[in-house]
């Protein structure tokens, strides 16, 4: 039952993901295509978790982790350089 | 395994999955960024915490004992999705960017962007 | 001083456990050292020393937090799937009267993780705080709900 789950629940993620990027490629906006990433970065962090379950490995959390914190750490400096850059202009 | 676990992972799964799925779907659907910020910002963390549920009674039940380092990520994204959303907000509205038609109070968003006061003190 | 931030050395015995995930002595004794190291090192560094005033009242504020982060991922979950044109997105100023500025951030992300609505911007003076709403059908009874819900306990938890 498991794996048939984790199978299904793997589609749904990669359906956001492909969803995400379409969103990253139209824009409009740069605002739009920051959100796009933040939400990719959290539907990779579940994509490696569950593979993480597939696999019956414990290694997979400390990926998890980084992403989790590269994601937001990248999130805040992107913003910031947008906010910021038209400040000096 | 046995099967009550096997049936509780996959029920966290599945609700994990729906609300990931929903909140990717509302950034494809609602109409302008402000609206969009609302759908990751909720919908993915509760389904990012179902994932994280499911792993984390998976591998208590792999290591034989109580295993809730997942926690920390559930509580990390849990504090920074809103700073997150609110950074993007921030941007959205630094850029003037055009909400939908009919969003109420739009002359405030002037104001907000300057960060002064409103206009007419407090309506209520 | 042993504990001169006695919240941030409680979590990060916490974290340093969680992140180790085991309870053996050794780490055990590595995270009291971190608890009290790491607060008696950069303590210095702070300006504001926000206190919590009534520890069982902030227990009692992240319980129905977490709740109403709950009801919300679904409530907001359905009016995604729902018609859009029945959402009546729109912004609105609250007023606020928080000293702190760890109780106006706390206050914010309170209210972006809560019910269809997310904190854009604070004022100058930290006075108001500007939300944007996904669906809003009465501007007074949000405004009403975001105070009395979730401003109060954060000022009695605070003292301010």
């Amino acid at each position: 039952m498991l794996n048939i789950t984790i199978i299904i629940v793997a589609a749904f993620i990669c359906i956001a993901l492909i969803l995400n990027l379409w969103r990253l490629l139209k824009g409009p906006t740069t605002s739009d295509r920051i959100l796009a990433l933040d939400t990719m970065y959290i539907n990779a962090i579940a994509l490696i978790l569950l593979y993480g379950i597939h696999a019956s490995s414990v290694l997979y959390f400390e990926a998890a982790l980084l992403i989790a914190m590269l994601g937001f750490v990248s999130t805040a400096a992107l913003c910031k350089y947008l906010l910021r850059g038209d400040i000096i202009e | 395994m046995p099967l009550y676990l096997e049936i509780i992972i996959c029920i966290s799964l599945l609700i994990g999955a729906v609300f990931l799925l929903i909140g990717s779907y509302g950034l494809i659907r609602l109409p302008d960024i402000y609206m969009r910020l609302h759908s990751p910002t909720k919908a993915s963390t509760l389904g990012i915490t179902g994932v994280l549920v499911a792993s984390m009674i998976f591998q208590s039940h792999l290591k034989g004992s109580f295993s809730v380092q997942e926690l920390l990520i559930t509580l990390f994204l849990l504090i920074t999705a809103p700073v997150a959303a609110n950074m993007i907000a921030k941007t959205a509205l630094h850029y003037r960017k055009k909400p939908l038609e009919r969003t109420q109070n739009q002359e405030l968003m002037e104001t907000i962007r300057d960060r002064e006061e409103p206009q007419k003190p407090s309506e209520s | 001083m042993l504990f001169p931030m006695p919240f941030h050395s409680l979590l990060l015995f916490t974290v340093w456990l969680l992140l180790n995930n085991s309870i053996s002595a050794g780490h055990i004794v590595l995270a009291v050292f971190f608890a009290i190291t790491i607060p008696w090192l950069v303590s210095g560094m702070r300006d504001e020393h926000p206190k919590i005033l009534k520890p069982w009242l902030a227990i009692r504020y992240v319980l129905m937090v977490m709740k109403d982060i709950l009801t919300a991922n679904v409530e907001v979950a359905l009016l995604i799937i729902g018609p859009i044109k029945k959402l009546n997105p729109g912004f609105v100023a609250v007023p606020i009267n928080i000293d702190s500025d760890l109780g106006i951030t706390l206050l914010a992300s309170t209210v972006s993780l809560t019910p269809g609505t997310v904190s854009a911007e604070v004022s100058k003076d930290k006075s108001w705080l500007y939300v944007h709403a996904l669906h809003l059908d009465n501007e007074e009874e949000l405004i009403l709900s975001i105070k009395q819900r979730y401003e109060m306990p954060i000022k009695e938890i605070f003292g301010c």
